[in-house]
């Protein structure tokens, strides 16, 4: 029942990721590779690239394409409603009911903690990520372009789309030779 | 003659535009549909606004999606909260499908194996980066020596232990329910 497993696959996903959608990524990965083996880790990686070089809102891309890759137009309107529905109803209900819980210390409090968590899924998402390349261009080209990355992203303040367009430009004219 | 709304024209212009004009998923363009909705369209004060938006950050889940459904209920019931979320989602979803499918396609191609190849790395540094902007999250709200205990906490949970991070989460949640009311008591303790 694969549309089933994405229902769940999505909504635990994004019930679980407080911050907006790029607090979910570390969770989408968990269902998306290990858990239903949607994807492989440089199919994610992939989508990850490509989702981040396109505007828009993160989650609902990858939910877009993962149910679309899985099951078809379907699978695309069920990943995307199982993402998006919940919390929007939710966030209606909440405001139609009552205004007063914006300011209360229970949910300051569960928003701070689940930074912690959310923190080492993505360092551990980054780790998965960083021994894909190593693997297929070597060690050496993928710290050269990490730390070429690193240095645009946080010094120069350069746009990611940019640097990714940048990527896959060098990707395309260098690393063809050695893939 | 079928007449449209005007809400209806405006939900979906300002929609679509935030939908493809931001980067870096929903809370980058938090401040474009703060502005199409307050200043251009004044569907709502800033005060609201920002009420709103406290109260969608304190729910799971992506904040655009659950900011333009809320927009367009408020203005048009729930055509209004559909026709809003497909305006802001969709665009980007199709352009999404049609540049995955055309890169499987050539995926035989070295020229796209080397892009691919190229683009790992940047992508491994972003995650990276957004690691540590969690953790500087976690270090402000928390000071020093708690968030350095919760962030090895959950190390040794999730790496070490291999706790599901479902049940990690609703751990943490648990505690952080009651985190401010145990600060309290401490800082009151202290002073007496």
């Amino acid at each position: 029942m694969d549309w089933l497993e994405l229902i769940y696959g999505f909504f635990m996903a994004n019930l679980l990721g407080y911050g907006g959608g790029p607090s979910s990524i570390p969770l989408m990965y968990q269902e998306i590779v290990p858990h239903y083996g949607w994807l492989t880790d440089e199919q994610f990686s992939n989508m990850l690239a490509l989702g981040n070089a396109l505007p828009g809102p993160i989650a609902t891309k990858i939910a877009a394409y993962v149910g679309y890759d899985v099951y078809g137009w379907l699978g695309l309107i069920i990943a995307l409603l199982a993402t998006v529905l919940p919390s929007a109803v939710a966030l209606i209900i909440l405001l139609e009911i009552m205004q007063k819980y914006k300011q209360s210390p229970v949910v300051k409090g569960m928003t701070l903690l689940v930074q912690p968590v959310i923190a080492v899924m993505m360092a551990a998402l980054t780790w998965t990520m960083v021994k894909g390349p190593t693997n297929s261009i070597g060690i050496w080209q993928t710290l050269f372009i990490a730390a070429i990355a690193f240095w645009a992203i946080k010094r120069l303040k350069l746009h990611p789309a940019f640097v990714i367009l940048a990527a896959f430009a060098y990707g395309g004219l260098v690393l063809r030779y050695t893939v | 003659m079928i007449s449209i709304h005007k809400d209806y024209v405006q939900l979906a212009i300002a929609m679509f535009r935030t939908g493809i004009v931001g980067y870096g998923g929903g809370p980058s363009v938090i401040p474009l549909i703060r502005h199409d909705a307050v200043t251009r369209y004044t569907w709502l004060s800033d005060d609201e606004f920002g009420e709103t938006l406290a109260i969608a950050n304190a729910l799971p889940g992506p904040i655009a999606t659950k900011m333009a459904a809320y927009l367009g209920y408020k203005l048009r019931g729930v055509r209004g909260a559909i026709l809003s979320v497909l305006a802001h989602i969709l665009p980007s979803c199709l352009a999404m499908i049609i540049l995955l499918s055309a890169v499987n396609y050539l995926s035989s191609s070295k020229v796209v194996a080397g892009m691919i190849a190229g683009v790992s790395p940047v992508i491994a540094v972003m995650l990276g980066i957004m690691a540590y902007e969690f953790a500087q999250k976690a270090y402000k709200g928390l000071g020093k020596y708690l968030s350095a205990v919760f962030i090895l906490l959950a190390l040794l949970l999730l790496q070490i232990i291999h706790i599901h991070p479902a049940l990690v989460i609703v751990l943490f949640l648990g505690y952080g329910a009651v985190h401010y009311r145990i600060i309290a008591k401490q800082q009151q303790g202290g002073s007496n």
